[in-house]
């Protein structure tokens, strides 16, 4: 690789391309779980459950990703008690900060998209299961989120990719990840298209595998694939 | 009297002003089979949707195997599965195989070991006449195959009761036969079974008594016999010969 870059110079840029996938995936997984919690919460009939889901999608989808991550590093602390926030700067403090901001913002959204999968899903389908006996949670954990999240996979993983992409708004607040360390090596050798071209390209990899990780659990989600092919 | 396995007294159900179900009382015993019919809109979904509380009352008092349905302290889901239900659209789930729709209220929400339900659902899907089905998809199916996939997943539960609505409605004529086939043989295996229907043929047959409802009342309750050779109300005649038209 020396004849794209310098050893050590690749070594800060894989250092940042690690930091970057850790950034996407805790805050992913994170946002996922939450999405689901909110969709259920959302889902009942109780209305201050609506409305706190409606305020928490709202906020998130009308302030600036940039703000929101600057809010939690440089506001939030300031809520904390002093033994927490002083834990916190010693633990690598901004990558856990831009790991709340993304996984939140993308929750918002994610939320959204598995509602309009639910939304999809005939109300018969909920009384099927309640009358084989399931109560509401059950009803929504193995008969209708299943089914709403396989018709909002494909939104799902525009919101994937997106989330993976805003990771370099973590930047801003000093998280080492990939656009970061690009900056910086920039910085030092002036060698400015072909270090963007080549974090261009990790971005892309990145990307990529993530729409062909989709496709594959759409086409291994398909109910009765295997009859469709024989047939 | 023996004891009733669903027992209505005295019901009364409104949709807002409209009231659906006025003053309904039916004592449905052991291994009868209960037809109810009556014109579109008189409340017989809503009056068998009732029966499993899929559908609150405003007075009046159901109890099920003696159990007060709208008592303290009864717990709705576990009441439900001692009723089966079997809807007009089948509502089977897409995303489950044929036998996973089978085993999923025993598995899942009775939580009986997998091997034991799974016995079961073949036994049900042989009975229904499904038995090489049990791997498909619901959307894989005709809507004849469908509603005894619902039938044997409404039996899995193994209820003292089951409940139909309209079971054959939805389906192409040339289907209607093979559910009402498993239908008789459910019937014949003194399974206790409420059944709105407009197959008169099938009431005619294996009815121990026909339920005639209109505008939210039971006009009459009486063996088919009477219902079908001395019909002594206008509005059954008007129905009979409605329904007859119909076919
Ligand atoms: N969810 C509902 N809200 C308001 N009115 C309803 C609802 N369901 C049924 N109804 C009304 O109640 C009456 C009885 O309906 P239903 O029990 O479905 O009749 P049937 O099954 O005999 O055709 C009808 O007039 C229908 O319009
Ligand atoms: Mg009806």
């Amino acid at each position: 690789m020396d004849f794209l870059l310098p050893a050590d110079q690749m070594a800060l840029l894989l250092g940042g391309v690690r930091t970057t996938v850790l950034l996407f995936a805790i805050a992913w997984v994170i946002a996922f779980a939450l999405a689901i919690a909110l969709v259920v919460i959302r889902a009942t009939d109780y209305r201050p459950c609506r409305w706190f889901v409606d305020a928490f999608v709202a906020y998130h989808r009308n302030v600036p990703l940039l703000v929101q991550v600057m809010f939690w590093y440089f506001g939030m602390p300031e809520l904390l008690p002093e033994t927490i926030r002083f834990w916190l700067y010693d633990h690598n403090a901004e990558f856990c900060f831009a790991v709340i901001a993304l996984a939140l913002g993308s929750a918002a959204y994610q939320a959204e998209d598995i509602r309009s999968g639910l939304r999809a899903i005939p109300a018969t389908q909920f009384e099927a299961a309640r009358a084989l006996g399931c109560s509401y949670l059950e009803t929504m954990r193995y008969i209708v989120v299943p089914q709403a999240l396989r018709i909002s996979l494909p939104p799902l993983v525009g919101r994937a990719l997106l989330l993976f992409k805003n990771t370099s708004i973590a930047m801003a607040i000093g998280v080492a990840e990939l656009t970061y360390r690009t900056r910086e090596i920039e910085n030092l050798t002036f060698k400015t298209f072909q270090i963007f071209g080549i974090a261009t390209v990790l971005y892309l990899i990145g990307t990529f595998s993530l729409m062909a990780l989709g496709s594959w659990i759409e086409r291994r989600t398909t109910p009765g694939r295997k009859e469709h092919r024989n047939a | 009297m023996t004891a009733a396995i669903v027992s209505l007294d005295h019901v009364n159900k409104w949709y807002g002003p409209h009231h659906v179900l006025q003053d309904v009382s039916l004592e449905i015993g052991k291994g009868e089979v209960v037809v109810i019919c009556g014109p579109s809109g008189s409340g017989k979904s809503t009056l068998i949707r009732t029966i499993n509380a899929l559908e609150p009352i405003r007075d009046g008092k159901l109890l099920l195997n003696g159990v007060d349905v709208h008592g303290k302290g009864t717990d709705l889901n576990k009441l439900r599965q001692s009723v089966g239900f079997v809807f007009q659209q089948f509502n089977l789930f897409p995303h489950m195989s044929v036998l996973d729709n089978v085993t999923f209220a025993p598995i899942r929400i009775q939580k009986r070991p997998r091997a034991e339900a799974e016995a079961l659902a073949r036994e049900l899907l042989a009975k229904v006449g499904l038995a090489e089905k049990a791997d498909s998809f619901p959307g894989f199916l005709s809507g004849g195959q469908q509603q005894r996939v619902a039938i044997a997943r409404a039996l899995a539960l193994q209820p003292p009761v089951i409940l139909f609505d309209e079971p054959t409605s939805a389906l192409d004529p040339e289907m209607v036969g093979e559910v009402l086939q498993v239908m008789k043989s459910l019937a014949r295996d003194g399974m206790t079974m409420v059944c709105v229907t407009h197959e008169m043929g099938f009431a005619r047959e294996v009815g121990d008594r026909i339920v005639f409802m209109d505008q939210g009342r039971i006009v009459v309750d009486t063996t088919p016999e009477l219902f079908f050779d001395a019909p002594d109300h206008p509005r059954i005649k008007r129905f009979l010969s409605d329904v007859k038209g119909e076919h």
